[in-house]
């Protein structure tokens, strides 16, 4: 191994000892907030695997809630242990997902993104009007926690420790699954479409492949989710949701792995402390969005390698 | 027979709104490529004027309703010039940036009018029709279907007669084809968003006295918007007309007979079957590559 891969593995575990740490130190909630930003970083990087075959859907959000109702009613209605309930929320979003490929992969581009948009929407009025299993737009409550050896999961530390778990594993197998042939062919079929299918890359198999495995880990972020919040609604999956994603990986930058963890790290601490602004965080959200996209099109991950271009042209003129 | 009368002539009234949201969308997606996922908040800022101007400082309705149009018209101005045409080249970036104006947008309709229950703005037309004792049409809103088909028929005309029209439909057709016959883009550009604008203000000011004003309410706008242009055919003027009032008919009469939650379901899985079958829309044309 080289040494920079020394340096960069020394680098994430010193991040995950200090991680584990953090939390007794951390008001109630600030551990709240942490639990919620975990989950919130699994959302955008599996959404970035998505965009990785170059076409954005507003579904994912919903896909999210696919997971979050299976496992609440799994393990309220069914009485299953939440760690069976949990893997069968990704489970079941990635079978929906896998139904929804045969209509949704008919369409590309633009046409994806609002049919993609208009089936999600579809779903979630599904949500609120079948009162039976879902609820209803009150939707379902009192989910239970998940039970371990007496542990109290219903506290922020323990269930904190539960999501940074969950949430690294899925993200090492995100990162090897971008990494691998597999997610190389992704690019391919993003960047040279026509060149791959030409060598006998089955773009639209990709594409919904890409879909699917994406759907079945926001699926888990949505059961980890739920199981903590105690309830889910039809309103936790709506667009507007959707579109806070869409912010934290565009702000980000989504042309490397690291970008849309970084977007959702820096504006999820920024929404945090305009937290006295309430009703006006919004437009301070669409002030930033149309910042970022006039004048960061590449997004924060480009800003280190910005500065480092600018001093180097200092130091050589011309 | 009362409820399935009065149920036609809704439809009716209902569809002249859906095709007045529906052509400013179509208008800015032809001639500049992004989509305005803000136009259901272009319509909100029009009724949000109605009740700031007519409601709480009295003035006459007919000037507030010039106002609500003024007033959106130089939002759509703003927008094309300093978001849209620098992200010409760029159309995931024009929509990105119109999501952040829509953020701003509804804030700003937080200020203005606070928090607590939705507004609501007394018809300056009171009074209602009474056909036979069998079917109500309110004043008010026969005077919005006739200003609405006014408004269609002046955009009908100012697009099929008019030079300037026929430069905004040659954009549409072919952007670089038309800047080189010396047609200017950015002057259509601006063209284009402007009418997309006045007709959001003014179909926001139709709807303020028959509707609840929140500043959500845009949300439901651009839905609908979306459903039937596509439905129609993405770019077509005559489509969207058309399909608003057969989507109207659909949604009025399940929204009676059966839920609101429904019909707005069954809308958006028809749009998805148009857009497997058939993505050019019941009237478009098939874009080559």
């Amino acid at each position: 191994m080289s040494k920079a891969g020394i340096l960069q593995i020394a680098g994430i575990l010193v991040l995950l000892l200090a991680l584990l740490v953090l939390p007794n130190y951390l008001k109630y909630h600030h551990q709240d907030f942490m639990i919620f930003l975990f989950i919130n970083i699994l959302v955008v990087v599996s959404y970035r695997l998505m965009t990785l075959t170059g076409e954005w859907s507003l579904i994912h959000i919903v896909m999210m809630g696919v997971g979050a109702y299976t496992s609440a009613l799994l393990s309220k209605n069914l009485g299953f242990p939440v760690w069976v309930s949990m893997p069968m929320a990704g489970v079941s979003a990635g079978l929906m997902a896998a139904l929804l490929c045969f209509p949704l992969f008919r369409m590309t581009q633009f046409y994806f993104l609002i049919g993609s948009f208009a089936v999600g929407e579809a779903i979630r009025l599904a949500w609120i009007f079948f009162v039976y299993p879902f609820g209803g737009s009150s939707g379902v409550s009192s989910i239970p926690p998940p039970e371990l050896l007496g542990i109290d999961f219903m506290e922020p530390i323990p269930y904190f420790y539960l999501v940074l778990s969950v949430v690294t594993i899925c993200l090492v197998i995100l990162y090897r699954v971008e990494n691998s042939r597999f997610g190389l062919t992704l690019h391919a079929v993003h960047w040279k479409a026509s060149l791959a299918e030409s060598v006998g890359v089955n773009t639209w198999k990709y594409r919904s492949l890409a879909f699917i495995v994406a759907s079945l880990f926001v699926g888990i972020a949505g059961a980890l989710k739920i199981h903590y919040l105690g309830n889910v609604t039809p309103h936790q999956f709506g667009v507007g949701t959707m579109v806070f994603v869409l912010i934290w990986v565009i702000v980000g930058g989504y042309n490397t792995f690291f970008g849309p963890i970084l977007g959702a790290i820096v504006l999820s601490v920024l929404d945090e402390s305009l937290r006295d602004l309430e009703e006006f965080r919004p437009a301070i959200y669409g002030v930033i969005l149309i910042a970022a996209i006039m004048f960061m099109p590449k997004g924060l991950e480009s800003v280190p390698s910005g500065i480092r271009q600018w001093f180097s042209q200092r130091k050589s003129p011309g | 027979m009362e409820l399935f009368l009065q149920s036609i002539i809704n439809s009716f009234i209902q569809g002249g709104f859906f095709a007045l949201w529906a052509v400013g969308l179509v208008l800015v997606f032809g001639v500049m490529g992004v989509v305005n996922f803000a136009h259901g908040e272009l319509v909100m800022v029009g009724a949000y004027t109605i009740w700031l101007l007519h409601s709480q400082y009295g003035m006459g309705y007919i000037p507030a309703l010039g106002m609500a149009i003024l007033l959106v018209l130089l939002i759509g101005l703003f927008m094309e010039r300093f978001l849209f045409r620098p992200k010409r080249e760029d159309p995931l970036g024009g929509l990105i940036n119109s999501i952040g104006v829509l953020f701003i947008l509804q804030v700003a309709a937080l200020i203005v009018g606070g928090t607590g229950p939705a507004k609501q703005v007394a018809p300056p037309f009171s009074g209602t029709l009474i056909i036979e004792e069998i079917v109500r049409v309110p004043y008010q809103r026969l005077f919005s279907i006739a200003v609405c088909i006014a408004a269609l028929s002046l955009l009908w005309f100012f697009l099929t007669k008019t030079k300037l029209g026929w430069s905004l439909r040659a954009v549409a057709l072919d952007r670089e084809a038309a800047a080189l016959q010396g047609i200017n883009i950015n002057r259509t550009s601006m063209i284009a968003i402007g009418v997309s604008g006045a007709l959001a203000g003014l179909a926001g000011a139709l709807m303020a006295p028959i509707s609840n004003i929140y500043p959500h309410m845009g949300h439901n706008v651009i839905i609908t918007a979306f459903i039937v242009t596509i439905v129609g055919g993405i770019g077509s003027l005559p489509g969207a007309v058309f399909a608003s009032v057969l989507y109207a008919f659909l949604h009025t009469f399940i929204t009676a007979y059966f839920s609101g939650t429904i019909a707005t379901m069954s809308g958006l899985l028809i749009m998805v079957l148009v857009l497997i079958v058939k993505p050019t829309g019941i009237m478009g044309r098939r874009i080559s590559e």
